[in-house]
């Protein structure tokens, strides 16, 4: 049997599998500093705002939440196509486990740090911007890189409400040929490729960001 | 007149139905994936590479492709080369084998976080491989990964949803059925939103607890 034609179009599922991830990934990344630092605020109602988003996006399923994107929020008026609220949704559900990892990394720089900027008199946005988040920056990555892999594995259930990425045209290929191995040997192999490169991208980018630091930090 | 309570409250009897099904398949999954993650943990600190090498790629792989698409490889793949199993069954060990993989690093750690010494000191007494790692090590290794390996069970309880896709009838495919019947998805897809929600913050506070009483690894 001739499977190239399928072979294609997992193919063409595969780009929005990686469009969906690149997406997702930079909502997430947004989402992780916005409410990170927001956890970290002088202002209670900014911390308790940044809470709520992280606890609520943390402790319901990402497919719960993909769901009430597109079922129910065009009901409330909000009408989202397929790919938007799935980008909307592991977006902001990878962004609240990546907010942890801001805050973490924010609050692992040293005590002498800040007191070094209060005593330059720096500004708080100035002592973040220039001090604290370039080095925080730093041991946030390969946390980021596991983040960066959940959203793409999560990619998958997009399937489920009509996009057509790689797992719905495994599914495809899998009803009008029969066949069960191959559509789904393949789209592993490629997950598993697209895991693999972004866990070399991260990798690069550490080697890149510590150069010149060795040393410096422990 | 969005949220209908009468109809909410209609529905939860057929809920708990999926509730008990979503229950039983996290308990079910949590048992194979701590076998399968201690499994995966030994095989990879053998020193015949023969074996430690396939293991550790094979845990690569399953972490790093989609829970989703594994579940359809051992409900469609499976059937053709002759193994046939229930949708539950399915499930259970698609779940079971997905985060054995991660539990596998749990109990890596706990196992390296044993000091050196007490390996010595097993030896020196000469005591049996099994005698140091049934007396010796686990039970030193084992109450710090408690707590990791709790919130890997609690992880795995919020993809349970993606077994609906299977054909279970855990809590997700029961509020999409009666959302697809009545087409009312408000109330069933909130309310499924607010379970999972309520049980993962008294997870947290249960997960906070098994840190104090077991340590953590690491610390």
């Amino acid at each position: 049997m001739d499977y190239s034609g399928y072979i294609a179009l997992i193919l063409q599922g595969a780009l929005v599998t990686a469009k969906l991830t690149v997406m997702g990934c930079a909502l997430a990344l947004v989402m992780a500093f916005v409410a990170g630092l927001g956890r970290l605020s002088r202002f209670g109602a900014v911390r308790a705002l940044a809470t709520a988003y992280i606890e609520f996006f943390r402790g319901t399923s990402v497919f719960v939440q993909l769901f009430w994107a597109y079922f129910v929020l065009p009901l409330l008026g909000v009408e989202l196509t397929p790919l938007q609220a799935g980008v909307l949704a592991l977006g902001l559900n990878v962004g609240a486990y990546g907010a942890e990892v801001v805050r973490g990394a924010v609050q692992s720089i040293g005590r002498e740090q800040r007191e070094a900027c209060v005593a330059l008199n720096l500004t708080r946005f100035q002592a973040m911007r220039w001090v604290v988040l370039p080095q925080a920056i730093v041991p946030m990555l390969p946390t980021f890189g596991n983040n960066a892999i959940e959203l793409l594995k999560a990619t998958a259930i997009v399937s489920l409400i009509s996009i057509s990425d790689m797992t719905f045209q495994a599914q495809v290929m899998r009803a009008q040929t029969g066949s069960t191995l191959v559509p789904f040997a393949t789209i592993m192999v490629i997950y598993f490729l697209f895991a693999l490169a972004i866990s070399g991208a991260i990798r690069a980018l550490e080697r890149r960001l510590t150069r010149g630091l060795d040393g410096v930090r422990a | 007149m969005l949220w209908d309570w009468s109809f909410a409250i209609s529905i939860i009897p057929t809920l708990w139905e999926g509730v008990k099904i979503t229950i039983l398949a996290t308990l079910l999954g949590s048992v194979v994936a701590a076998v399968v993650g201690l499994a995966i943990a030994l095989l990879r600190r053998s020193r015949n590479p023969l074996v430690c090498k396939p293991v550790a790629f094979l845990a690569e792989f399953v972490r790093g492709t989609p829970l989703l698409v594994q579940l359809y490889v051992l409900f469609y793949v499976l059937p053709d080369i002759g193994i046939t199993l229930s949708p539950l069954v399915a499930g259970v060990i698609g779940l079971g084998l997905h985060y054995g993989t991660y539990t596998a690093e749990v109990y890596r750690a706990g196992i390296d976080n044993v000091p050196r010494g007490q390996w010595e000191a097993a030896k020196a007494v000469n005591l049996t491989p099994s005698q140091t790692w049934t007396r010796i090590i686990m039970p030193q290794a084992v109450p710090p990964m408690i707590p990791a390996l709790a919130n890997y069970f609690i992880a795995m309880f919020k993809e349970t949803p993606l077994l609906s896709a299977i054909t279970i009838l855990e809590l997700m495919n029961q509020a999409r059925s009666i959302a697809n019947f009545n087409y009312r998805y408000i109330e069933p897809m909130t309310m499924v939103g607010v379970f999972f929600l309520v049980i993962s913050l008294i997870s947290v506070f249960g997960l906070r607890w098994l840190e104090r009483r077991y340590g953590r690894v690491g610390s």
